[in-house]
């Protein structure tokens, strides 16, 4: 017994301590806060997204954009003469996580803007509490409509995106596979168990039909399912021109293997969950010929220069988000020099009718819905194992 | 630390601790592990959600509805799998489980695996923590009645129970059904809270997270539910400081107390008035007969 109640104090004291660290860090931060605050020499900007979990690969690449570019601005003398620092959390892909991890930085951390997240479950979960704290966000690659406008269609104030959304990439891939590839009947392998690839499957699937084209096969799979040779078996029975696959790189690499296998010679097509160099690394052959819609080409001159600094710095390629991420911070440079104050709802009045020429393409600002009005969307092809720039392609 | 930061893990802790009792009933009080609980919570979710948006109910009859509907469904579901002995329910669970989210995750009447916005914001903790003080009532009187003594008869010895006459099946299915209510409100202030719920939150990691909290609490313990929820939801929130190893922090602290408590913190005690005065007088015996062995062992 004695033994027992030793190591419960033990556990207790520790528990304590643990808790008492983390208010007296956290208090003395916020009164070094409210000292910057007064004296106003730094801007802060928060950014959450993924640094664990199954997408840590793209939250990573996200921060460390974020954390380059602000150094650099920095170094040129800070924006508004003022310094600034980014605080960047981890909400391990948990929109719960996401909730906390904004409420903190917009309460205790007392941040302007938040870039991120990369997933639209967080963007949305996260809109109440911007509402209450009247703090703007900029999400990187959150491409479901519902992100920027609520369920009666009335604009959110104060969540903005840099990407095109999903109605638009269903919307790119349905026009070029029927109007410029000529392709009438169409296949589809999709994640029933994900929100990205449902909505670019449902919005596909409407814009090819009504440009007059056919689904031939509908299949489903699960995250984390590993064979596809039920699905794709049904689909060669179909017999379609094309296979539409709008999901993320591992799952692509793997069906993609897989179709060869079983004989199927279609022309393999995908959204921008595909490009990675994973993807050419597991499937460099069965990929071969295929298209995908993509946010921007990446052997635009104006990208080198990122990709050679990032790539510099971390020794880690750049991914997809990385570049968004980028145009999302230019977006907020943009905002906040326009509004000449860092004041949260004056950035955010800015940012309605910001534009500004981004890596992906010109960025201008819709103050209706909140999204990058007409940005045109890349079409890659993969050959020689290699991601080759088709066109810009834009849909009605 | 600022307020509404505060406020909102408190919140959280909340629903955590509402879904945190009634598996506590489960498998604390009854024996019976449930790494479904996360199902329960989703249908308690979208079940609120839909009374409340589509039906224009008001928020706490809603919540009712809500408990109802996964208490139901967890009748349906122990009717088929409360037969099943030790391990083999267990994993009936996580089945269930991860078959809701998938249903889930392709209903579009609901938002399908997109996810469901606009939901009305109610949740606040002034209604979160008047729920925990009813569940934590309802629960401690339910435990200390006769039918929570059968339930504790069936965790320690189930054969023996039957044979002096309690009905097993019965109780099982009554604390399940409980349990899965508590769930389903948890759920329902969940929905509620973000305006915003996916198939997605309800994963197999949530059960699992559920399940953590109850044993690190301590099975057969009420308090330790109450610490463990409110400890163990904190925790990744006071570690953030940590970025990219919070997770792995959270992790130890946890093996760290399974080894060096694997009863739990409380391990199957409860904070009440006796217990804190009995505890302070055995201190106080220890300080002051420093060499009595033994005789006080309980």
């Amino acid at each position: 017994m004695r033994k027992n109640i030793f190591v419960l104090a033990l556990i207790a004291l520790l528990v304590l301590g643990l808790i008492l660290t983390g208010c007296t860090t956290n208090s003395t931060d916020t009164s070094s806060e409210e000292n910057e605050a007064e004296g106003s020499d730094t801007i802060k900007i928060g950014w959450i997204g993924s640094l664990t979990g199954d997408q840590a690969v793209w939250g990573t690449c996200e921060l460390n954009t974020v954390k380059m570019l602000i150094e650099e601005v920095n170094e040129k003398g800070g924006w508004l003469g003022k310094q600034v620092e980014v605080i960047g959390y981890d909400t391990r892909g948990d929109a719960m996580e996401a909730v906390n991890a904004v409420r903190r930085l917009t309460s205790q951390d007392k941040v302007v803007a938040i870039v991120g997240p990369n997933a639209s479950g967080q963007a949305i979960a996260i809109s109440s509490v911007l509402e209450e704290m009247k703090v703007s966000n900029i999400a990187t690659v959150a491409t479901n409509p519902k992100v920027t406008i609520d369920e009666k269609g009335n604009t959110k104030p104060f969540n903005f995106r840099v990407c095109f959304i999903d109605p638009y990439q269903g919307a790119v891939a349905a026009g070029y596979a029927y109007d410029v590839l000529g392709f009438e009947k169409a296949a589809v392998l999709y994640d029933v168990a994900d929100d990205y690839s449902q909505g670019l499957t449902e919005f596909f699937e409407k814009y090819f039909i009504e440009k007059g084209g056919e689904i031939v096969a509908k299949e489903g799979f699960k995250f984390g399912d590993v064979d596809f040779r039920p699905q794709l078996s049904k689909i060669k029975e179909a017999n379609p021109e094309v296979v539409f696959m709008p999901y993320f790189f591992k799952e692509v690499a793997l069906s993609a293997n897989q179709a060869r296998e079983l004989g199927i010679d279609a022309v393999l097509m995908g959204g921008d969950g595909w490009p990675s160099d994973i993807l050419l690394e597991m499937a460099a052959d069965a990929v071969e010929g295929s298209y995908f819609v993509n946010h921007l080409d990446f052997d635009d001159p104006e990208v080198q220069d990122f990709k050679a600094t990032y790539t510099a710095k971390y020794n880690l390629p750049v991914e997809l988000n990385g570049y968004l991420a980028y145009d999302a911070i230019k977006l907020l440079e943009k905002a906040i020099l326009n509004a000449g104050s860092s004041d949260s709802v004056a950035i955010r009045d800015a940012l309605e009718t910001a534009k500004v020429q981004g890596i992906t393409g010109q960025i201008n600002i819709s103050k209706e819905t909140h999204n990058p009005e007409g940005k045109e969307a890349a079409i890659i092809k993969i050959i020689d194992g290699k991601y080759v720039f088709q066109q810009k392609y834009s849909a009605k | 630390m600022d307020w509404f930061y505060v406020k909102g893990i408190l919140i959280l802790s909340g629903i955590n601790l509402l879904a945190v009792l009634g598996l506590s009933l489960l498998t604390g009080f009854t024996g019976l592990f449930s790494f479904g609980h996360a199902g329960f919570m989703a249908i308690g979710a979208y079940v609120t959600a839909s009374m409340s948006i589509k039906f224009g109910l008001p928020f706490i009859p809603s919540l009712m509805i809500g408990a109802m509907g996964a208490a139901l469904v967890s009748l349906f579901i122990g009717r088929w799998t409360l037969n099943l002995k030790g391990d083999y329910f267990c994993i009936a669970t996580l089945g269930f489980g991860e078959a809701i989210r998938l249903i889930l995750d392709n209903v579009q009447y609901f938002g399908g695996a997109r996810g469901w916005p606009g939901i009305p914001l109610y949740t606040n903790l002034t209604n979160v923590l008047i729920l925990n003080i009813i569940g934590v009532v309802i629960l401690v009187n339910l435990i200390r009645s006769r039918h929570g003594r059968n339930m504790k008869a069936i965790r320690e010895e189930e054969l023996a129970s039957q044979i002096i006459g309690i009905n097993v099946f019965k109780y099982k299915m009554t604390s399940l059904a409980i349990s899965a209510a508590y769930a389903g409100v948890a759920g329902g202030l969940l929905a509620h809270y973000t305006g915003f719920i996916q198939p997605k939150m309800f994963q197999l990691i949530k059960s699992t997270e559920l399940t953590i909290i109850v044993i690190f609490g301590g099975l057969g313990s009420i308090s330790g539910s109450i610490i463990g929820a409110i400890v163990l939801t904190s925790l990744p929130e006071i570690l953030r400081a940590f970025a990219k190893w919070r997770l792995v922090i959270y992790g130890m602290a946890v093996i760290f107390i399974m080894i060096t408590r694997p009863q739990g913190l409380m391990g199957g005690y409860e904070i009440t008035y006796g217990n804190i005065k009995k505890l302070v007088s055995r201190i106080f015996s220890i300080f002051n007969t420093k060499k009595t062995l033994g005789g006080d062992k309980q």
